[in-house]
């Protein structure tokens, strides 16, 4: 026993970013950004927390699903650019949503929808839940250094949510972590203690772009053989490759080396610029709502980011 | 010969000459950015079956052959 997926909402702010604006105080251009990431625009949050967009989206998903939120029995929430430490995103969608249920939030950066997904199936499979609210939500350009031209062109904010139910969709997932923070990493504010020796750092994301891109590649490369190999499918029997919106160029490649046409997956990038824990529900929402996938195709979502993490599954939608 | 395959996956890259390919031709000279030098080193650890460390530091087609070289002189 696993899920499925019944409902999907997503919420963006309204305030809109182009990469010609940007380049009005940034030393950088549209030309370079949509070349070198494919971003043209991004949504940037003005007075909005990464709590209010968790919130919007989980109710555009919970009205999607036909879904009361009386009905959930867990919400599990990510988020690396939250308002607060505590209480977790998730115990404030709870409140503002008139939910119940427990709540918790994890963390697992880009990767965390996928990571999401396979910890609700535990409590899917264990009987503990028959209903369940996911949301993955950021606030990305409070973290981005926007003096650093390499970053911040990158990032956008959003909320992406999905409400499962009991079901048979889950059909298969791989994790995988190398931990490290050489790669990608996001220190959090060193604090004022008297007593620490510690040299502060900026909290801001820095990101490795050469080591991340090969990561990101590789680990989308392998994650999508093994799932194939390991269930005896082939690409023609997937519908459609749904991928963290990290950078075009990093789908492209994959593409290429697993001699996969490029439509085969879903890029939206280009709208939202790089979005995190948001990005893969955003994508399903579009596509749900577009009508784009059909009852019973084979989608895989494919994810990968700081820690390192990837995660990657078959979903029958 | 390193030499010889990174001149030919370039060549293949930008589409030009490997043979105007020398050691001392720095990347960025070639038009390519760093995304595609990533790529090109990623063709390189295929190639020699070999895992390298990719940085700013990687300028030019000489710092390439000397990473691969350390890496499959260590066996």
């Amino acid at each position: 026993m696993s899920f499925s997926i019944i409902g999907t909402g997503m919420y963006v702010p309204p305030r809109i970013v182009t990469n010609d604006e940007l380049s009005r105080f940034v030393d950088t251009s549209d030309e370079w950004i949509r070349q070198r990431v494919g971003v043209e625009r991004r949504h940037v949050c003005t007075d909005e927390t990464a709590t209010d967009l968790a919130c919007k989206a989980a109710v555009r998903a919970l009205e999607n699903s036909g879904c009361d939120p009386k009905e959930l029995d867990i919400i599990i929430a990510a988020t690396v650019s939250g308002d607060m430490a505590c209480p977790s995103v998730s115990c404030m969608v709870q409140r503002r949503i008139g939910a119940e249920c427990f709540a918790f939030d994890i963390n697992a950066a880009c990767a965390a929808f996928v990571f999401m997904l396979e910890t609700a199936a535990g409590f899917f499979e264990r009987g503990r839940a028959r209903k369940a609210l996911l949301v993955g939500a950021e606030q990305m350009s409070k973290i981005v250094n926007w003096e650093d031209r390499g970053t911040c062109v990158i990032f956008g904010d959003g909320a992406g949510a999905v409400v499962l139910e009991a079901g048979e969709g889950y059909i298969d997932s791989v994790l995988t972590t190398k931990g490290g923070d050489e790669v990608i990493k996001i220190p959090h504010f060193i604090g004022k203690s008297p007593f620490s020796t510690q040299k502060p750092q900026e909290p801001y994301i820095c990101m490795e772009g050469q080591e991340t891109f090969k990561y990101a590649v590789n680990a989308m490369c392998s994650d999508i053989r093994r799932l194939l190999e390991g269930n005896g499918l082939t690409l023609d029997d997937i519908a459609l490759i749904v991928p963290h919106q990290a950078n075009k160029r990093i789908i492209d490649l994959a593409a290429a080396r697993l001699r996969i046409q490029a439509d085969k997956f879903y890029v939206n990038i280009q709208d939202y610029g790089n979005t995190s824990s948001a990005s893969i529900p955003i994508a399903l929402d579009e596509l749900n709502r577009s009508g784009r996938l059909r009852r019973g195709d084979l989608i895989i979502l494919t994810a990968f980011g700081g820690g390192l993490s990837n995660a990657s599954c078959i979903i029958k939608w | 010969m390193v030499l010889e395959k990174v001149r030919e996956l370039i060549a293949e890259k930008i589409n030009c000459e490997p043979g105007s390919i020398t050691e001392e031709t720095k990347f960025a000279d070639l038009g390519i950015d760093s995304l595609d030098v990533t790529e090109l080193v990623m063709s390189i650890e295929d190639e020699f079956n070999i895992e390298l460390e990719i940085n700013e530091s990687m300028v030019t087609v000489a710092d390439l052959i000397k990473a691969v070289e350390s890496k499959t002189a260590k066996g």
